[in-house]
């Protein structure tokens, strides 16, 4: 265990080195990317940009330039060129709308996804499963704006069943957090359940004719336990990874559509105005802040998987 | 006379599937008594492990369609409900897998699956069934098992697994075991003492269907033996009568493929030639027509299982050749054969 997660931290620095250099080195190759303009203005002369360069470093070489930012952000002192905020700070006010949109987006896909994996897998082949499958197919490859402006058109617009996008902190009012929130995470699961209830549904079709379930069935077992179980049991470990890594993306600002269309001043919001504006400090934080939760979440459903998996032992 | 347990009577299993309908077992019958070892012999596709799943209704499925009768004394096992099979499974009849590694569950411990099983049929704690569960890994020669009770399978060896799978048979003390090729996953060690821990029911309160195609373990353990071939019974008798006096060819050519310890190697091992039949398109008359090199135009027509020996009418075999005859014509290079095979000069 121990061994388990100094491998797990040595592979996260490597990463969220490779990580920051990558994204500081696409900015340095794109031809129109000047940041000094972008910071002095729409109307400044050259000088001014000039000295604005001199001023944040900008005429300094490539890994001058990067091992001065790394300096930055690690301090917190890290600003952005658009608004003059404090990046880090940015991330820490705007966590909590994240985690409000994600978490419960994230119980509820998973939830759906085991039921409708499982009615699709009891039913294979009848009319439940074939509908499912058409459903599934639809929420994978429906794109999350245009559900989510169509739901908002439908639903929050043409009736008042819902509001018109806006965020209140869970804090301030429990019950109208939720109300808000409800579209929304019904767009992210819509995008997860479809594909997640898919695998499932194969997983447990496969482990439907493994010789133990023959064996759970022999003993006398209900059928219900024979697949609470031992079908669905064995069949959750593969959604497992694939849940922390979705997880992991989706915690670090993935949501960014979601976010910007419904208007929750989360993280993906922020980063999304970041990327309009080629506003590099908050794309390269941002894309730190998702590779850290991916390695902690990828050890995280690894330790699950060897927890309901005997069999596995956590090597680096 | 000892105690019924089963009567199987012209039972018949067939499964639709996409080449066409495949009669799996076709007019099988037989009986299993009290404390006796019932051996059901034949080659993989003989119907053998379909017969014994059928009785537990294992093989039930919206393909499968079923005929003739399975009793469990007054139980009549291919029209039951699902309710009072889930009653039978595990408590009246109990099973025992081929593959002891891919059997148990991977991810419960071992003394849990035996507990879940207790459980399933009896109201009793959780703490006094796990004592139950250590007792009867005991019994099966499991040591340690106090503390083996939570090991997980894969903790286990092959061997090992397979006591603990028959631990868990034998938890409810079922009055029909079925073994279906429970030591052809083991090692010849293993095999013999896990022969040893099925021997010791014999004459006590189960009947045991042992189902296996090595011939050796046959002579071993059982007390009466069923020879299948292409889904139909061939031949049946007591395990002397089979293995002296066997009237049917396919027994012939099974016997006659044992290599012997006593005798000069043969050249190369007999084996019979030719593949077994298509069961969606089997032959017509006998299934062992086509490979028999005794066959005639009789053949075309299904020979019923009857008993043809005077002396020994419980020795039922499905051949139309006379007693003589078979006598006879069984007799190669000095022992019990189909085929010629070539001696080492």
């Amino acid at each position: 265990m121990a061994r388990f997660l100094v491998r797990r931290t040595l592979s996260a620095v490597a990463l969220l080195f490779a990580v920051s250099v990558v994204v500081f080195g696409i900015f340095e190759i794109i031809p129109s990317y000047n940041p000094a303009r972008a910071i002095a203005g729409r109307n400044a002369n050259a000088a001014t940009v000039q000295e604005v360069a001199h001023k944040f470093g900008l005429d300094k070489p490539v890994y001058a330039q990067y091992a001065n930012t790394m300096k930055l952000i690690f301090s917190g002192e890290i600003i952005d060129y658009q608004n003059d905020l404090n990046v880090v700070d940015q991330f820490r006010q705007r966590f909590p709308a994240t985690l409000s949109l994600v978490i419960p987006a994230a119980i509820l896909w998973m939830l759906a996804a085991i039921v409708l994996g499982s009615i699709s897998a009891l039913k294979a082949g009848k009319f439940a499963d074939r509908a499912l499958m058409v459903l599934a197919i639809l929420g994978v490859s429906i794109p999350i704006f245009l559900l989510a402006a169509v739901l908002l058109y439908l639903l929050a617009f043409k009736t008042t069943i819902f509001p018109n996008t806006g965020y209140v902190a869970i804090g301030d009012s429990p019950s109208q957090w939720a109300y808000h929130l409800i579209l929304p995470w019904f767009c992210i699961a819509v995008l997860s359940v479809g594909f997640y209830s898919r695998v499932l549904r194969s997983n447990l079709l496969d482990m439907v004719n493994q010789d133990f379930v023959r064996t759970a069935r022999a003993k006398g077992l209900s059928q219900r336990k024979v697949f609470r179980r031992h079908v669905l049991r064995n069949s959750l470990m593969p959604i497992i990874t694939m849940f922390g890594l979705d997880f992991a993306t989706l915690i670090g600002g993935a949501a960014l559509v979601t976010e910007a269309v419904f208007n929750i001043p989360g993280i993906g919001q922020y980063e999304a105005q970041a990327i309009g504006n080629l506003d590099v400090p908050p794309i390269l934080v941002g894309a730190m802040f998702t590779g850290f939760f991916v390695v902690l979440f990828g050890a995280v459903a690894d330790i699950v998987y060897a927890l309901l998996d005997p069999r596995v032992r956590l090597t680096g | 006379m000892a105690e019924r347990l089963l009567d199987v009577t012209e039972l018949e299993v067939s499964f639709q599937t996409e080449d066409g309908l495949v009669r799996a077992v076709d007019d099988v019958s037989f009986t299993l008594d009290r404390g006796e070892v019932l051996a059901i012999v034949g080659e993989s596709g003989s119907g053998k492990s379909v017969t014994v799943m059928t009785l537990m209704g294992l093989t039930r499925s919206p393909n499968s369609r079923f005929g003739g009768s399975a009793k469990l004394s007054d139980t009549e096992l291919t029209t039951a409900s699902e309710q009072e099979l889930q009653r039978i499974r595990g408590k009246e009849i109990a099973m025992i897998f081929q593959d002891p590694i891919s059997s148990l569950s991977p991810v419960h411990r071992i003394g849990d699956q035996i507990v879940e099983q207790i459980r399933a049929h009896e109201k009793i704690s959780k703490p006094a069934a796990l004592d139950r569960a250590v007792e009867l890994m005991e019994r099966v020669g499991i040591p340690r098992a106090r503390d083996r009770v939570r090991a997980y399978p894969h903790e286990f060896s092959g061997g090992m697994r397979q006591r603990a799978m028959i631990a868990m048979a034998l938890s409810l003390s079922p009055s029909v075991l079925i073994a279906d090729e429970p030591t052809t996953a083991l090692d010849v060690t293993i095999q013999a003492q896990i022969l040893e821990e099925v021997k010791q029911l014999r004459g006590g309160d189960s009947g045991v269907l042992f189902v296996t195609h090595d011939l050796g373990v046959v002579a071993d353990i059982a007390d009466r033996v069923i020879v299948m071939y292409g889904g139909r019974v061939v031949e049946q008798g007591t395990l002397d009568e089979i293995f002296y006096d066997p009237q049917h060819p396919y027994t012939w050519g099974l016997l006659g493929s044992i290599t012997r310890m006593d005798r000069d190697p043969p050249k190369r091992l007999p084996a019979i030639p030719g593949v077994p039949p298509s069961l969606v398109n089997p032959p017509e008359g006998c299934h062992f027509r086509p490979r028999c090199p005794h066959a005639f135009e009789r053949c075309g027509e299904v020979p019923p299982l009857q008993g043809r020996i005077p002396e020994a009418p419980e020795h039922l075999d499905r051949c139309w050749l006379d007693l003589s005859e078979k006598r006879e014509k069984r007799e190669v290079n000095g022992r019990i054969g189909l085929v010629r095979d070539t001696v080492v000069a």
